[in-house]
C-alpha cells in the first residue's frame, strides 16, 4: 500500500489518474488517496508518515529537506507531477485599470506594475495571495512582478490564501490579485470576481510546479515499490494527454472525493483551454499546463538550483553553497532513470540544463527515446546557468 | 470537548477561533503562548506564512517541532492537531498540555466514529427487518428462514447481509412493492 497525500488541484491528476484506472495496480502496488486542505498539512502527514509520498510544491519540499522554518527531513522528488499550470488572476477594477489584455506577459506586467505604484502612491497597496510562503506561485508571481519593475515587498502586499478561498478572497476585496493553481483561477472567473490576466507558462514556458515527494528514507527501504510507483505515473500520463480521454479524466477528477468542482473546468485546463473572464469565450493557451511530453516529469537539478536562487532571492534561504547542493539533491533524477530505463519513457542523459535557453524546439541528448526541448524561455529573457549560480545570484540579489 | 479538558487541567485562559477571516489577527492581539489547531483547518498554511514573518519578532511563535520530542508531535499529527507554542517557553509546561489535548482529541473522534457506526447499524437492521418481510410474503416462508436466505445470499456473493437486503428492497421499490 502507498499512500499519497494531494490538494484539490488539477495538477493531482496523474496519482488519481494511476489509481483509478487501475495502473498502479498493473504494477503491482496499490494506492491510497489522502486529500487534505493544506499544503501544512499534506508536509505533516509525510514527514510522520501518515502517508508514504505527496503531491507537493517543489519549493516546499526543498525548504523541507533544508529545515527552514522547523528541523529538516530529508525529501526526494523523483518524479515531476507537472510543469506550470497557475494562472494570475486579479479583481475586475484592477483588470480594467491594466487595460486590453495581451499574451505578452512583459506588456502585461509593466500595465500592472503602473496600477500598483498608483495603490501605492494613494496609499492602499495592491494586496495579492500566493498559496504558500514556500511555493512556486510566490517566486513566480515575485519573478514577473521584479522584472516588470514592481517591488514584490515594497509595492503591493503578499499574501497567502489557501486555493479554495481564492474566489471569496477576491470578491469581498481582501485580495486584489493571486496566483494560484486550476480549477481555482476558473472558478473565480465563473463567479465574476476576477479575470486572468497572464498564465505562469508566460512567465517561464517550463516553469518547476508539483513534485511528487517522499521522505529519504522510503526510497531505500522501498526501492520497488517506489520504481512501480514511478512507472504507474508515466503510464497515467500517457492516458492524460490522450485527448479523446479528456472528457471522462476531467469527470473523474470533478468527484467529490477528488477536486469536488465543475468538470467542465477541469476539462478546460487539462486541455491548456481557459475562460479569461466572466462569459468570455475560451481560448487556447499553449503549454499552460505540461504534464507528460518533452519529459516533463523528468526532475531536473537545475530546476531545483533555480528554486534555492529564488528562495535566497527573496530572504526565504541565506546564500550557502552547501544549500545550493542539498536543494539539487531532493530532485532525484537517478531513481527516474533507474525506474523508468525499461520503458518506454524518454530519458534524458544529462540531469541539469542551463534554463531558459530555448527558444525553439530543440533536440536534446537522451539515454533512450528521442528527446525534443521546446521553448522554456523567461519572459524577460534572462538564463540560469547552473554551472554559474553564485553569478545568478549577484545578479538577482543587486540592490537589495 | 478539548476545551473543557484543558479548563478541568486548570488551563482557564483559553479563546476558541472560529472565522477563517482575521485569524492572523486575532491571534496576534491574544499573544497566545499555544495554538492548537486542527489538521483539517485550510488555515494552516496562512498562519505558518505569518509565523514565518514574525521570527525577527520580539515575540516570536514558532512551531513545536523541537525534534526531541518528534514522538509526541507524531502523536497529535496521528490525533489531527497541529500545534504551534512560543519559542522558548519551558518544554515541561507545554508536553502536558499537548498530550492532554491529543487525548481528548482521540477520545472525540472515537465519539464520532462510534457514532455514526451506529448510526449505520440501526439503517442496516431497518432495511434487512424490510427484506425479511419481502421475502416472508413472498416465499411464504417464517423468519428465521428469510434470515438464513439472507445470509446464504450475502456469503455466497461476498457481500454484507445488510447490502443484499438493501438491493432486494431497492428492486421491490422499483417494481412496484410486490416482488
Amino acid at each position: 500500500m502507498f499512500r499519497i497525500g494531494f490538494l484539490p488541484l488539477v495538477d493531482a491528476v496523474l496519482p488519481i489518474v494511476a489509481h483509478e484506472y487501475g495502473l498502479a495496480r498493473a504494477e503491482g502496488i496499490e494506492l491510497a488517496l489522502v486529500r487534505d486542505p493544506s499544503w501544512a498539512t499534506v508536509r505533516d502527514r509525510l514527514i510522520y508518515g501518515q502517508t508514504d509520498a505527496a503531491h507537493l510544491l517543489a519549493p516546499l519540499a526543498i525548504a523541507t529537506a533544508l529545515g527552514l522554518d522547523r528541523p529538516a527531513v530529508p525529501l526526494a522528488a523523483p518524479f515531476m507531477l507537472g510543469l506550470n499550470g497557475n494562472a494570475i488572476t486579479v479583481s475586475p477594477a484592477v483588470a480594467a485599470a491594466i487595460g486590453d489584455a495581451t499574451d505578452d506577459a512583459a506588456a502585461i506586467g509593466r500595465s500592472f506594475a503602473g496600477v500598483a505604484q498608483q495603490a501605492r502612491d494613494a496609499g492602499k497597496r495592491l494586496r495579492l495571495a500566493v498559496v504558500h510562503r514556500y511555493s512556486s506561485h510566490n517566486y513566480m508571481l515575485r519573478y514577473w512582478l521584479a522584472a516588470s519593475g514592481c517591488d514584490p515587498d515594497r509595492d503591493v502586499e503578499i499574501v497567502v490564501v489557501p486555493p479554495p478561498f481564492v474566489a471569496e478572497a477576491l470578491q469581498s476585496g481582501e485580495i486584489d490579485g493571486s496566483c494560484v493553481g486550476e480549477p481555482w483561477n476558473s472558478v473565480a472567473v465563473a463567479r465574476g470576481a476576477g479575470v486572468i490576466i497572464t498564465a505562469t507558462t508566460q512567465i517561464w514556458r517550463r516553469g518547476v510546479e508539483k513534485v511528487l515527494a517522499m521522505r529519504t528514507a522510503t526510497l531505500g527501504e522501498r526501492a520497488d515499490d517506489v520504481a512501480a510507483l514511478l512507472r504507474a505515473l508515466h503510464a497515467a500520463g500517457k492516458l492524460v494527454i490522450d485527448p479523446t480521454r479528456r472528457g471522462e479524466i476531467a469527470a473523474l477528477l470533478a468527484r467529490p472525493e477528488y477536486l469536488d468542482q465543475p468538470a467542465e473546468l477541469i476539462g478546460r485546463a487539462l486541455g491548456n483551454r481557459l475562460v479569461l473572464a466572466q462569459g468570455g469565450a475560451a481560448r487556447d493557451l499553449d503549454d499552460f499546463l505540461v504534464l507528460h511530453r518533452e519529459a516533463a516529469n523528468f526532475p531536473w537539478r537545475s530546476q531545483a538550483m533555480w528554486l534555492y536562487t529564488q528562495m535566497v532571492r527573496w530572504g526565504h534561504a541565506g546564500a550557502d553553497l552547501r544549500d545550493l547542493a542539498r536543494a539539487a539533491s531532493v530532485f532525484r533524477p537517478d531513481v527516474y532513470r533507474a525506474a523508468l530505463g525499461q520503458t518506454d519513457a524518454v530519458i534524458p542523459s544529462a540531469s541539469a540544463k542551463v534554463e531558459g535557453a530555448i527558444g525553439a524546439p530543440l533536440g536534446a541528448g537522451s539515454v533512450s527515446g528521442r528527446l525534443i526541448l521546446g521553448s522554456d524561455r523567461f519572459f524577460d529573457g534572462q538564463r540560469f546557468d547552473p554551472d554559474d549560480v553564485e553569478a545568478y545570484l549577484s545578479a538577482v540579489t543587486r540592490g537589495r | 470537548m478539548i476545551e473543557e479538558g484543558l479548563r478541568e487541567a486548570g488551563l482557564d485562559d483559553i479563546v476558541v477561533l472560529i472565522e477563517r477571516r482575521g485569524l492572523v489577527a486575532r491571534i496576534a492581539a491574544l499573544a497566545p503562548d499555544v495554538v492548537l489547531l486542527n489538521l483539517e483547518n485550510p488555515g494552516r498554511d496562512v498562519l505558518e506564512e505569518s509565523f514565518a514573518l514574525s521570527r525577527a519578532l520580539a515575540r516570536p511563535i514558532a512551531m513545536f517541532v523541537d525534534q526531541s520530542d518528534e514522538e509526541s508531535i507524531a502523536a497529535a499529527v496521528e490525533a489531527g492537531i497541529s500545534a504551534y507554542v512560543v519559542d522558548g517557553l519551558r518544554k515541561e509546561r507545554i508536553k502536558p498540555v499537548l498530550e492532554l489535548a491529543v487525548r481528548r482529541f482521540s477520545a472525540f473522534a472515537r465519539l464520532q466514529a462510534e457514532l455514526a457506526e451506529a448510526r449505520t447499524a440501526l439503517a442496516d437492521h431497518k432495511t434487512i427487518d424490510r427484506a425479511k418481510a419481502l421475502l416472508m410474503k413472498r416465499r411464504g416462508i417464517d423468519e428465521p428462514a428469510a434470515y438464513a436466505l439472507l445470509r446464504r445470499q450475502a456469503m455466497d456473493s461476498g457481500r454484507r447481509i445488510a447490502d443484499v437486503a438493501d438491493a432486494l428492497v431497492t428492486a421491490a421499490d422499483l417494481l412496484g412493492g410486490d416482488l
